[in-house]
């Protein structure tokens, strides 16, 4: 670095200037980022650092959420919490859905995109279709599988059972929503069915970055299909990828609308998620100290897997654009 | 370039503004301060003296069909009796009112200024924070007249509030699937019960629709069995103090183990809601699914509502309706001519409008509570409107409400939503095949330490 001050007048002419430029426009400069950035700064930390912090502070405390805040109890809500059976099973439904996400929704949407990828008659309307189930409303979704998959009664069978049966599938037939061993699988089936499309979207974007003359290259080489899709295309796609996986470990640490909608956390607690059981037991049984813990627990699980990621996973894009290919 | 730059700052400036104002407006639609003795003020307070114009706000747990409208519309008769008041009358599905909404409004500070209590436990906790205006002067005529029912809505001689219907629990069925399956006369003993159940499933009738999902349902069968084990004395005294060492609590565990295991339920009962459509544990019972239900007073009514939503016209509670109370159990321990019941009822919130009480004792006139009585097809309390109480069923209820020597508010009411619910969620567990009859105990005593 020394040798390049030296260089020449065209190097050192830079840094004269400078520290007059700086003093006089630095001033302006923050004035405009604090302009700019203020009411944005003000909402986040208003809505999100404020409300974190307070939550911070209920948890040390017993409070059933109608009274003063007085009876101080340090980390006994947060013993209770990280030893209750139900938080357990709230904490493994959460990392299953985690898991399950990444396993399933990954491969399909990448593979639906990568054939939806080309020219084709009603391309327009399959991405529309595929893309409809993300816009509509959580609620709406839940009550109506809720609906479809209600349990045999009187000995007449839900919707989704009669279907089964009509097309010979009667042995299928389950207590969806009421049986303990497939509860969780279902509304993982219907959290899928609802965030694929979005996975596709985004896959479909991403793809769109895959420059068209590597493909011919490939073809071209005399790649397949499948060849130039694993060994150029899906490796290009791993930004998106990454992105994509990002928003939804997220995504599936936070689960609330649907399981409440349809399960309410049950039967007998076993569909739970970290939300879920945050409101039931802490605001529902007036015991807002112990739902802040809950709270608590939930941001820091949340931070500390987005720094990780972000550590790790990300930081691979960052050194790839970085240090780049040639040409 | 200058003049780009002098724009886009003019703009930043422009939205900023709009934002602080917009911020503004909303913040809050009085500028009085709070007053510290009290709980937060809502928005709709006024000052003491009693001024031209007030709004109520009134919140109740009416979804179904006629009642919904019938008490919109005695809001709108109150209002128009009384110039200058405005009567806001907003309903909310049950358990999403007691679970969520009141609790939240309370804590907000935007809370109504009307609305359902269930009394005891629940009650106790809002008095205690301030919520709750004490009406024992206002309404001194209407505790005279309802008596013992009242108690509920009453701490240390003061009333917080009154109940506008209450009733006990026992077995609504239907009479035909009884008469399908050869029962010839509803069960007086358990062990009779335990013969219907398996009449009824020889002739392919689920027997029993619980609503387990929503847990309360599912505990009422335990706090019968309780009711049965123990004496009135330890169930007051575990009301009062949240003592329960009794064994008699270990013993409706395992009488409720029995029943479970005779297995007379409802496929998926662990997920079946209450009262919500036709799939709940009431529709099931209405649209002649099963045979019957354990429930309260209220079931009629709720069951009307059901059937008017599924058919989209008004329909009554349907003909083959009966009642039987909770039969009892040989060589049991407790009161056998105890009951267990419960009732709604509304309170005043602290910082309500005066002519809030007025409308409370409105609702709890007679000539209201006999067109309640036929709107909801349930149970009034006033009474002056017992007379209004035509249907046979309710009738049989309102006899067993008279004739029992010691009345049991439900225990999750009762204990607070707290123990309440530790308590509820300790016996689905047991339902669903987990945990012992100890474990319910334990469970319970478990959630008093956390008070």
């Amino acid at each position: 670095m020394s040798s390049l001050t030296q260089a020449g007048p065209a190097v050192s002419a830079g840094p004269a200037p400078s520290p007059a430029r700086k003093r006089r426009g630095s001033g302006r400069k923050w004035a405009e980022i604090g302009l700019f950035s203020g009411p944005a700064i003000l909402v986040y930390v208003g809505f999100v650092f404020l409300p974190v912090a307070l939550a911070a502070y209920y948890s040390f405390f017993n409070w059933n959420g109608l009274g003063p805040l007085e009876r101080f109890i340090g980390f006994d809500n947060y013993t209770r919490v990280l030893t209750d059976p139900v938080f357990h099973t709230a904490l493994r439904n959460n990392f299953f859905v985690v898991g399950a996400s990444l396993l399933v929704q990954g491969p399909l949407a990448i593979g639906v995109a990568l054939l939806l990828n080309r020219k084709m008659k009603g391309r327009g309307l399959v991405r529309l279709l595929i893309f409809i189930p993300y816009i509509l409303s959580e609620v709406i979704a839940g009550v109506a599988f809720k609906l479809i998959l209600q349990a045999p009664a009187g000995g007449s069978y839900g919707p989704f059972d009669t279907v089964l049966n009509a097309v010979g599938l009667g042995e299928l037939r389950q207590l969806w929503l009421a049986d303990q061993k497939v509860v969780m699988w279902t509304i993982f089936a219907i959290l899928t069915w609802k965030y694929l499309g979005f996975a596709i979207i985004i896959m479909l974007a991403g793809l769109q970055g895959v420059p068209e003359e590597l493909s011919e290259a490939a073809a071209i080489d005399g790649a397949g299909w499948w060849q130039t899709q694993r060994y150029i295309t899906i490796p290009l796609l791993g930004p998106t990828i990454r992105v994509w996986a990002f928003l939804s470990i997220i995504g599936s640490l936070q689960l609330f609308d649907m399981v409440w909608i349809m399960t309410g956390g049950g039967p007998a607690n076993s569909t739970h998620t970290m939300a879920t059981y945050m409101v039931l037991f802490g605001l529902n049984r007036q015991q807002v100290g112990f739902g802040s813990a809950v709270a608590v627990i939930l941001f820091i699980i949340s931070l500390v897997i987005a720094l990780l990621y972000q550590r790790f996973a990300l930081r691979r894009d960052l050194e790839g654009s970085l240090t780049g290919r040639e040409g | 370039m200058a003049r780009n730059r002098k724009g886009a700052i003019a703009a930043s400036m422009a939205a900023v503004a709009l934002l602080v104002a917009a911020c503004s407006g909303s913040g809050g639609s009085t500028d009085d301060p709070t007053d510290p003795t009290a709980a937060p003020g809502d928005g709709t307070s006024e000052t003491s003296d009693a001024p031209a114009e007030q709004t109520i706000t009134w919140w109740h747990n009416a979804t179904g069909e006629p009642l919904v409208s019938f008490w919109a519309q005695v809001g709108q008769e109150f209002a128009e009796a009384n110039p200058g008041v405005t009567v806001d009358v907003q309903s909310f599905q049950n358990e999403e009112l007691q679970r969520t909404l009141i609790p939240n409004a309370l804590l907000s500070g935007d809370a109504p200024d009307l609305f359902q209590q269930w009394g005891a436990g629940e009650l106790a906790a809002q008095v205690a924070a301030g919520h709750v205006k004490d009406i024992t002067a206002d309404v001194a005529d209407e505790i005279a007249a309802l008596g013992a029912v009242a108690n509920p809505w009453q701490l240390d001689g003061k009333t917080y509030g009154l109940p506008y219907t209450f009733g006990i629990s026992g077995f609504w069925y239907n009479t035909e699937l009884f008469a399908q399956a050869g029962i010839t006369s509803t069960p007086k003993t358990l062990d009779e019960l335990y013969a219907a159940i398996d009449k009824l499933k020889t002739a392919g009738i689920t027997p029993i629709a619980v609503g387990a999902g929503d847990g309360w349902p599912a505990a009422h069968y335990w706090y019968h069995f309780a009711l049965k084990s123990c004496s009135p004395e330890v169930l007051q005294q575990a009301q009062a103090e949240l003592v329960f060492d009794d064994p008699c609590f270990v013993k409706a565990g395992e009488l409720l183990g029995e029943f479970i295991a005779s297995e007379p339920f409802n496929e998926g009962y662990l997920a079946t809601s209450a009262q919500q459509g036709a799939g709940s544990s009431a529709g099931l019972v209405a649209t002649g699914k099963a045979a019957m239900e354990l429930m309260g007073h209220w079931n009629p009514g709720v069951m009307g509502g059901i059937l008017t939503e599924e058919a989209g016209e008004d329909v009554s509670p349907p003909e083959w309706l009966g009642w039987f109370n909770f039969p009892g159990i040989d060589g049991a321990a407790g009161d056998p001519n105890a009951v267990l019941g419960g009732g709604d009822g509304f309170s005043v919130h602290a910082d309500a409008p005066p002519a809030t009480v007025d409308l409370l004792k409105y609702i709890l006139s007679d000539d209201v509570q006999a067109r309640f009585a036929e709107a909801a097809s349930s149970i009034p309390t006033a009474p002056g409107a017992a007379d209004a109480v035509t249907d046979p069923n309710l009738q049989l209820v309102l006899e067993g409400l008279q004739n029992a020597t010691y009345v049991q508010l439900w225990l999750d009411t009762a204990y607070g939503p707290t123990v309440g619910g530790a308590m509820n969620d300790a016996i689905v567990n047991f339902f669903g095949g987990s945990g012992t009859p100890q474990d319910i105990v334990d469970a319970i005593k478990a959630s008093v330490e956390t008070l």
